[in-house]
């Protein structure tokens, strides 16, 4: 598998070259010119990203996930979401780094073909970090007021949780 | 709304700090976000290039039609307004493909530019119109084919199937997925567009 994933990028990468090249593109000058763009997009969303990562690094050294999950312990368990996937679900839509480094401490410690650590990667894999989604898009474009954004994916990220530990039942037991 | 979540965050955080006696935590914590941001901003940065730069070939070289092609009548289903050869055709199909196939560096610049083509169109507007936020919704639940991360992670721990999770999570994004989408085209008529 891991094979197979190693040779997406490179092949991406030289098909759309390759393609440039037989249209008779100059390829490296459209590469530049458009490398050139990049510095813009780094400039326009270190703003929200400064913004997200105050309020991430706060949330995190403070303790406040600890809390957070005792608070929602209940919730979980009325729809069966492990006690010990939990600070994950609550982490994934604010931090990326976060819930990986939780992922991975509870893959050690449950191993990773357990019905925990099962359920914990298939969340994993089918989650994306929501707010920093918001952030970095928005922000590039100095958009402040985001309508039924955040609603709307948070409904996402739950509809993952619920349904990953379902699926993995369904599948393995 | 970023507003009010961001600033519970900060007050909820300092709640707790002080509750959990974490309080000297939270000053190092604050003074090293700062940095962090920065660290991945930086790390961005080379990958903001790198794409562009491809994006800037596949354009050039007319790719957009071809792959406009094959993808333009499911987005131009889902997105109100947006014609086959729209300029965001290219980067919202690029953005999609790179999800799709878990090259997460690849998808953030990507995005940004079809954001910005559908920003041009938004005449000046403070909030996003409905396409803005079905895009942002859409990458949020990404949709992947390959979690390769996890599949790593899982391999490196001992996993006896470390791609044994690769349907489930297909499974469970397209759930996400469809709920994210109905949600957006259910709730956009009670936000205002202004």
């Amino acid at each position: 598998m891991s094979n197979i994933s190693n040779y997406i990028l490179p092949i991406f990468v030289c098909l759309i070259v390759v393609y440039g090249f037989l249209k008779k593109v100059d390829v490296f000058d459209a590469f530049t010119e458009g490398a050139k763009n990049g510095f813009n997009v780094f400039l326009s969303i270190l703003p929200s990203l400064t913004a997200l990562f105050l309020a991430i690094e706060m949330l995190k050294s403070s303790g406040g996930t600890e809390i957070l999950t005792k608070i929602l312990s209940p919730v979980g368990k009325l729809l069966n979401i492990p006690n010990e996937v939990l600070p994950m679900c609550i982490l994934s839509p604010v931090s990326g780094g976060g819930s990986l480094s939780i992922y991975e401490s509870i893959i050690s410690e449950y191993g990773p073909d357990s019905y925990i650590g099962r359920v914990a990667s298939v969340m994993m894999g089918s989650s994306e970090t929501t707010f920093y989604a918001i952030a970095v898009y928005y922000g590039a474009v100095n958009i402040k007021k985001i309508r039924h954004t955040a609603i709307c994916s948070l409904c996402a990220d739950f509809t993952s949780f619920i349904v990953s530990g379902v699926v993995v039942r369904i599948l393995f037991y | 709304m970023m507003n009010k979540i961001w600033s519970s965050l900060i007050l909820f955080s300092l709640i707790a700090a002080v509750c959990l006696g974490n309080i000297s935590e939270l000053s190092r914590g604050i003074i090293t976000s700062g940095n962090t941001a920065v660290d991945l901003a930086i790390t961005l940065l080379g990958s903001f290039c790198l794409w562009n730069g491809i994006m800037n070939i596949a354009e050039k070289s007319e790719l957009t039609k071809s792959l406009s092609k094959v993808m333009s009548p499911i987005l131009c289903k889902l997105f109100k307004g947006l014609k086959k050869d729209d300029d965001a055709v290219l980067p919202m199909c690029l953005n999609i493909t790179s999800n799709l196939l878990g090259l997460s560096n690849a998808a953030t610049p990507t995005g940004i530019e079809a954001m910005k083509r559908l920003a041009a169109k938004n005449e000046g507007k403070t909030t996003p119109s409905n396409n803005m936020v079905l895009f942002v919704v859409m990458n949020s639940a990404a949709l992947r084919i390959i979690p390769t991360t996890v599949a790593n992670i899982r391999a490196s721990h001992g996993s006896e199937n470390p791609a044994g999770i690769v349907l489930p999570s297909i499974i469970v994004s397209i759930c996400a997925l469809t709920v994210g989408i109905t949600m957006t085209k259910i709730t956009e008529r009670f936000f205002k567009y202004e």
